[in-house]
């Protein structure tokens, strides 16, 4: 079985939003389109999106940390918006467990998003059908780009490699070994929707140093100390005398 | 969550619907049973399912309103395998078509006393309506208790509170439209609209009593994955809101929401409680009335708390909304 996802380095992410507006800009033009925007120039633009990034600060200043957390879809391998789905237009595909939502049959009713406990599901006003990530489904399969070119959108634009795609279900994969790896993990484990993307979490380069370490209490050399001076007549080694 | 309106509708429209049947038929059973010495009156189930059937029309009207594509709306009967609402959309059409069905077996007989044919055939039907009804406030329920992290609904109290409230106002309806029948037929009416008013105010009780102890299982730091007492939300991702920031908040203040906990409150279930209990003894046709507005009036108030009280965990994303 295959489970293609996405993992998240936050580690690396700088919250430049390249991932937002490539992500818009192909799916606008794509099967998803149209992803309508309301005052898009104007005071208050809104519209929709499948990947936004936002911005936390963790700790009290000055140990403050920020973190730049893109969300977008997780597909959940236990996806809870598919079975609420009345007319049967949210489905998880099982070939390759991308959740998608088939608009020719979405009635618009907004269950899925109530369903889905980490709002990845936002209606599009003007088409009035249910939207969300399609870890750019019409792009990964097709034959006519280049093979490097096959990842989703948000993937090619990330300038930081924040972002990494594959089968999470293959152990060999690059981001099974970085789940593995790098101390992957999932958003709101407790409600057992096991989302197959995963998130890095900020790693930092540490180095555990012991008191003893700093104070030489074992030097057999007696580097520090003053060494002996030989006399004259003794040969003088390197290291172990001076003059 | 942020109410909608066609919801609210829908929700109260056929649940009072409901209440009106279940209503009509624990009078013909109580009858049936010998405990009233009088004949149901064919008018007053005649009339009564109409009204009904109004009601549930109406309902299900409400509920195209909330559908970005009304016409695909058929579609919503496929998956009623695993779909509570596929189930509410396949069992509120049989509630409405049993109503119609019981009605017509009292039509034909105007006469105050019913034939004994009319009478098994409106039973069966009218038994056949109620569990249906039944059905449908299970399904209506299970909607909300069905999404387990939210956790304001997530319990039986939901369906409880619905099947309650529903029968309530359906109860209180039916002693409004039996104020020119029999004082016996009045007083079961009055009495049962009494007691299930009641029995709602103890569960609709108990279930603001639940939401207001819980503890949330999701917090920010399960939501990103951080582990700091401290986590503070910089940016949402969007300047002008977003589709979260306004399908989930409904954007009132905790004494907006405390005025309406008190006055739905009073205006579902006290203020109907005593003006009954008051027309009990005067046998007031204004005060049955006035009752079965302040109720219905209550019931909006309420409704609106019911979607507003619950909080979605992808809150957690949107601290700032």
């Amino acid at each position: 079985m295959t489970q293609l996802a996405l993992i998240i380095d936050l580690n690396v992410c700088v919250g430049c939003s390249a991932c937002v507006t490539s992500c818009k800009e192909w799916n606008s033009s794509g099967i998803s389109g149209p992803m309508s925007d309301r005052n898009p120039y104007g005071k208050n633009p809104t519209g929709t999106f499948f990947n936004r990034v936002q911005t936390f600060e963790v700790g009290t200043y000055p140990n403050t940390e920020t973190i730049h957390f893109p969300k977008s879809c997780l597909h959940c391998e236990n996806p809870p918006c598919v079975p609420v789905c009345p007319t049967g237009a949210s489905y998880k595909r099982p070939q390759d467990g991308i959740v998608l939502v088939d608009y020719d049959k979405c009635i618009g009713c907004k269950y899925c998003s109530w369903a889905c406990p980490y709002g990845a599901r936002e209606i599009d006003e003007q088409q009035r059908v249910m939207k969300k990530c399609t870890l750019c489904i019409d792009r990964i399969y097709d034959q006519s780009l280049p093979e490097a070119e096959r990842k989703p959108a948000c993937v090619l634009a990330c300038p930081t490699s924040a972002r990494i795609f594959g089968d999470v279900h293959d152990s060999e994969s690059e981001v099974s070994h970085l789940i593995r790896e790098q101390g992957g993990y999932t958003l709101m484990p407790e409600w057992g929707t096991k989302p197959a993307n995963h998130y890095l979490p900020r790693r930092k380069i540490m180095r555990q140093v012991h008191e003893d370490e700093l104070q030489r209490a074992d030097n057999p050399l007696k580097k520090e100390a003053p060494l002996p001076i030989p006399a004259l007549d003794e040969p003088s080694l390197e290291d172990v005398t001076s003059w | 969550m942020q109410p909608a309106l066609s919801l609210i509708f829908l929700t109260i429209l056929i649940g009072t619907g409901q209440g009106l049947f279940l209503a009509l038929y624990a009078n013909q059973i109580w009858s049936w049973l010998g405990f009233l010495d009088t004949p149901v009156s064919a008018m007053l189930q005649v009339l009564g399912s109409i009204v009904a059937l109004l009601l549930l029309l109406a309902g299900l009207i409400a509920s195209f309103f909330h559908l970005g594509h009304p016409e695909r709306a058929w579609r919503a009967a496929t998956r009623w395998r695993s779909s509570w609402l596929s189930r509410e959309v396949i069992v509120l059409p049989l509630v409405i078509l049993s109503v119609i069905l019981y009605g017509l077996t009292w039509y034909p007989d105007s006469s105050p006393q019913s034939s004994a044919s009319t009478s098994t055939l409106s039973l069966t039907l009218g038994t056949i309506g109620a569990l249906l009804s039944i059905t449908l406030f299970i399904c209506t329920g299970m909607i909300y208790a069905g999404i387990r992290f939210l956790q304001e609904w997530s319990n039986a109290l939901t369906i409880v509170n619905f099947t309650l409230l529903g029968a309530a106002s359906g109860f209180t309806l039916a002693a409004v439209l039996a104020t020119n029948n029999n004082v016996a037929h009045l007083q079961f009416f009055t009495l049962t609209a009494i007691t299930v008013t009641l029995l709602g105010l103890i569960t609709r009780g108990a279930s603001l009593w639940h939401n207001r102890t819980l503890q949330h299982k999701s917090t920010p730091q399960t939501a990103i994955g951080i582990r700091h007492k401290r986590i503070f939300q910089l940016a949402q991702g969007a300047i002008g809101g977003s589709f979260n920031t306004r399908e989930f908040f409904h954007g009132r203040n905790r004494i907006f929401m405390q005025r309406s906990r008190w006055l739905f409150i009073i205006l579902t279930f006290v203020l109907p409680i005593i003006l009954m209990l008051l027309a009990l003894n005067t046998a007031g046709k204004s005060l049955l009335i006035s009752a079965a507005i302040c109720q219905f009036l209550g019931l909006f108030i309420e409704r609106w708390y019911f979607f507003a009280d619950a909080h979605h965990p992808q809150n957690l994303y949107y601290q700032n909304a």
